[in-house]
């Protein structure tokens, strides 16, 4: 198992490098400087001198190759670079901002197992009864329903109309201002949770194994424990991973409308003002947290399912 | 319009009339927000010249003139006088001697010297090294050549002398964020983007990047402060910040075109509007480079073809002003005898013929999507040009993209929303022939009429001399028409009924010099 986790980490350097490399191609090709982003407001008539200066400062005037020698060199050295607007160190910048997206990720994707999954176990233990019928219903609309939208309604039903919570903002990092981020972010996996494991129960309850549990005496309990659940766990934990990368990438919407101060909200300015050096730790530091939430998934399935062998 | 432009004065001046009718109450907090980004670039505020960076910048800082939105024009800041010699390139500061920075030592004319050094540093690009490099020897200082800027002398500690290379008041360049004034300490303190050092009436208390600002009020500073707290927090979504405006969880709110015809509907919000005609001109630039635009009969015909008034109606919601020319409604030198081009496009077809183009012409319009002044407006105006023959490709950009396109030429007609004030001369210098298409002279503009008037009123010492040539600049240019003249901004705040002492700041409304506002006792936050 170690050497799988030791195989898994080197092969995220490569995969970074590969990320590092397009964002790079894609922010050198893209129309827009750093500098012409900062006279985009229409404001103070920028002079020429103070962009060629900043140019130049930012290193901007290099050629592109040159900028992603440079660029690969520090990366290697865990140096993201200076941020162009701030001065300041990126890995600064991340690090200040990657608790709260943290948060935000872990409510929303507690939020959505503990409703989703039960909710899709209960569902199909009783195919085509209303429950599963309605549950079914609420899951598709979940999918369905714009982040930006629900975020809306949240906001308006339980700060607006009842007061319960606050509409916006981070607060100290406490529970009341994380709610209604974490429900706007997490019903979408909720929804797909529920359906996947529903889904998944569905396929294993009519198994022969199943059967056989059944005929040889065991009891339903007992059953539902060791050959439903266990077996359905590997493909929901799947979908989990797959969601909780996804989610870090979707909370880009949700910070914004809640001004909640975490990297999607740093990465949606970074791109407007062409803080390339931002925007690439921003990218990087998400695909890193996709990797690594798919490698410990990876892991917890060979615990649970002893058929899964990594060699 | 007129009658437009009296009614919005007439409010602002009723709702800062309101205000001082009554006492100045002191303490509470102000939540103040601001609209223009999700964070706020750098707290190093000489680094930065964004709108949404400016907005806390008047709590932390203070610069040598500061803005007075009532009077319109800057006033002297960190100096109790100003001489001013006879050829006007001289100024003599007498500094307060009570301004004092939030680390607890006296300003001297020494902090001023070290920070105007500071912003000619060479290695960096301040952005207020364009307003600096007007004093005398500033520019040997970027370029490496001095390392003290000849035209800055300490006569004592609490006198300076500035020096200038041209006549220009320095009161339009030294207002602004961008020449604050820090201590000589910040040479030595490499945190001090984390932790700065101001002369504004609040010191920094907490900054959560991307959240929130907050400042309590500096006991030291030399004017009365009344809240005790300002906290600033960065919104940039307008549906987020009406909730939370409605739920009274913040004090105010900028205002788009929807959001302000819902707010003057209802009975109760409708009382807490700040209207403001700010200084920026929305128009078409049109580059004379494409040949039909290199005839003025063509950008005549333009500004005739297309129907200003029914857009700023139905699409701006009359957030807007009919621009009549170049200069905005708050700028001293605004024309008030100037019309706007009238809706007439047998007038445009003529023209058109007359230039040569009797079946019109195709053109390529960049725009970004903006909603006031971006590819919605755009999309309206398409089918008035289609009546006159003109057709129009529409070349979606980003913002940052179109200020670059733009400074290099790289269109043939653009929409945008620039500056125009509040300094009437440096405004209408951007049609200056000199002046790069880089720097701010977009549409190549070259008429020597100008020119000479130009320098003429930059010679002036008369200011209504000034003012006059200015006028006639402003005059050759709406005739010129080297663009389409839509609408000059009204920027819209949404206040709480509490909050009292809201400047109508022409040049950014939601910039606003926190140590005149306050909180009456019914605000959630009076305590």
């Amino acid at each position: 198992m170690l050497s799988f986790v030791a195989r898994r980490l080197l092969q995220t350097i490569p995969i970074l490098l590969a990320v590092a490399l397009l964002i790079f191609l894609i922010f050198s090709v893209i129309p827009g400087t750093f500098a012409s982003s900062v006279g985009s407001d229409g404001r103070g008539m920028l002079d020429p001198q103070v962009i060629e200066r900043m140019n130049q400062e930012l290193g901007l005037n290099d050629p592109v190759i040159v900028r992603f020698g440079r660029y690969v060199a520090d990366l290697v050295q865990f140096d993201l670079g200076t941020s162009f607007r701030t001065r300041q160190p990126v890995t600064k910048e991340l690090l200040a901002r990657s608790w709260p997206t943290l948060q935000l990720v872990l409510a929303s994707m507690s939020f959505a197992v503990a409703v989703g999954v039960p909710l899709g176990f209960i569902a199909a233990m009783r195919p085509g009864s209303l429950l599963d019928t309605s549950s079914m219903v609420a899951a598709v609309s979940g999918l369905s329903l714009p982040k930006f939208w629900l975020g809306l309604l949240l906001m308006y039903f339980f700060a607006l109309q009842l007061k319960w919570l606050p509409s916006f903002g981070y607060g100290n990092g406490g529970f009341r201002h994380l709610v209604l981020p974490a429900i706007s972010l997490g019903l979408a996996p909720l929804a797909l949770l529920a359906r996947t494991t529903r889904a998944a129960v569905l396929d294993i309850i009519n198994a022969d194994f199943v059967r056989t549990a059944r005929a040889k005496g065991m009891s339903e309990a007992r059953v539902i424990r060791w050959h439903l659940t266990r077996n359905a766990l590997v493909i929901v934990l799947t979908t989990i991973g797959l969601q909780f990368g996804s989610v870090v990438g979707q909370a880009v919407v949700i910070e914004k409308l809640f001004a909640w101060p975490g990297l999607g909200s740093l990465l949606v300015d970074s791109v407007t003002l062409r803080d390339i050096p931002v925007v690439q730790g921003c990218i990087l530091i998400m695909v890193l947290f996709f990797l690594l939430s798919n490698m410990l998934i990876d892991v917890l399935c060979a615990i649970i399912d002893p058929r899964i062998k990594y060699s | 319009m007129l009658t437009r432009l009296s009614l919005a004065a007439a409010l602002a001046v009723s709702v800062c009339g309101a205000a001082l009718a009554q006492e100045p109450r002191d303490g509470g907090t102000i939540r103040f927000t601001a609209p223009y980004g999700s964070g706020f670039a750098t707290l190093d505020i000489l680094a930065t010249n964004q709108s949404q960076d400016e907005i806390f910048a008047k709590g932390l800082f203070r610069s040598l003139y500061n803005w007075n939105p009532s009077a319109g024009k800057a006033e002297p800041e960190l100096a109790t006088s100003v001489d001013v010699s006879d050829d006007g390139l001289t100024y003599t500061y007498h500094l307060r001697d009570d301004a004092i920075f939030h680390n607890g030592r006296a300003m001297t004319a020494d902090d001023i010297i070290w920070t105007f050094t500071h912003i000619m540093d060479g290695a960096k690009a301040y952005p207020g090294a364009r307003y600096v490099r007007v004093i005398e020897g500033a520019v040997a200082v970027e370029k490496g050549e001095a390392t003290e800027i000849s035209g800055l002398k300490k006569i004592d500690d609490h006198t300076l002398e500035m020096t200038l290379t041209e006549k220009i008041d320095p009161s339009f360049y030294f207002h602004g964020p961008t020449t604050s004034i820090y201590p000589v300490e910040a040479a030595d303190q490499a945190d001090f983007a984390s932790n700065p050092i101001g002369l504004g009436p609040y010191k920094l208390t907490e900054y959560v990047p991307g959240s929130r600002i907050v400042m309590d009020k500096w006991d030291q500073f030399y004017k009365p402060v009344h809240a005790d707290r300002i906290v600033v927090m960065p919104m940039s979504e307008a549906a987020a910040r009406d909730i939370a405006f409605r739920n009274q969880e913040i004090d105010n709110s900028i205002l788009g075109p929807e959001q302000y015809v819902a707010y003057q509907n209802d009975p109760e919000l409708s009382k807490g509007i700040l209207e403001v005609a700010e200084v920026f001109t929305r128009v078409m630039g049109m580059n004379p480079n494409f040949e039909p635009f290199a005839d003025k009969r063509v950008r005549q015909a333009i500004n005739h073809a297309i129907n200003a008034d029914i857009i700023i109606e139905k699409l701006a919601k009359n957030k807007a002003y009919r621009a009549t020319s170049w200069l905005p409604l708050s700028s001293p030198a605004y024309d008030d005898s100037l019309q706007p081009y009238a809706y007439d496009p047998e007038k445009a077809k003529e023209l058109l013929a007359e230039a040569g183009y009797p079946d019109g012409f195709e053109f390529e319009w960049t725009a970004t999507s903006n909603e006031s002044w971006g590819i919605p407006i755009v999309e309206a105006i398409v089918p008035m040009l289609a009546k006159v023959g003109v057709k129009v490709k529409i070349k979606a950009v980003e913002s940052s993209v179109l200020s670059q396109d733009v400074r290099a030429g790289n269109f043939q007609a653009f929409i945008w929303s620039l500056q125009t004030g509040p300094d009437p001369l440096a405004t209408l210098k951007c049609f200056k022939s000199d002046t790069p298409q880089s720097a701010c002279n977009y549409t190549l503009y070259n008429n020597p009429e100008v020119d000479k008037l130009l320098d003429e009123a930059a010679a002036a010492s008369d200011e209504a001399a000034k003012i006059e040539a200015l006028k006639k600049v402003n005059a050759i240019i709406y005739d010129d028409a080297p663009v389409w003249f839509f609408n000059y901004n009204k920027a819209v705040m949404a206040y709480q009924p509490w909050l009292h002492g809201l400047q109508p700041n022409a040049n950014e409304l939601a910039v606003q010099n926190f140590e005149d506002l306050w909180v009456d006792e019914t605000s959630p936050a009076a305590d």
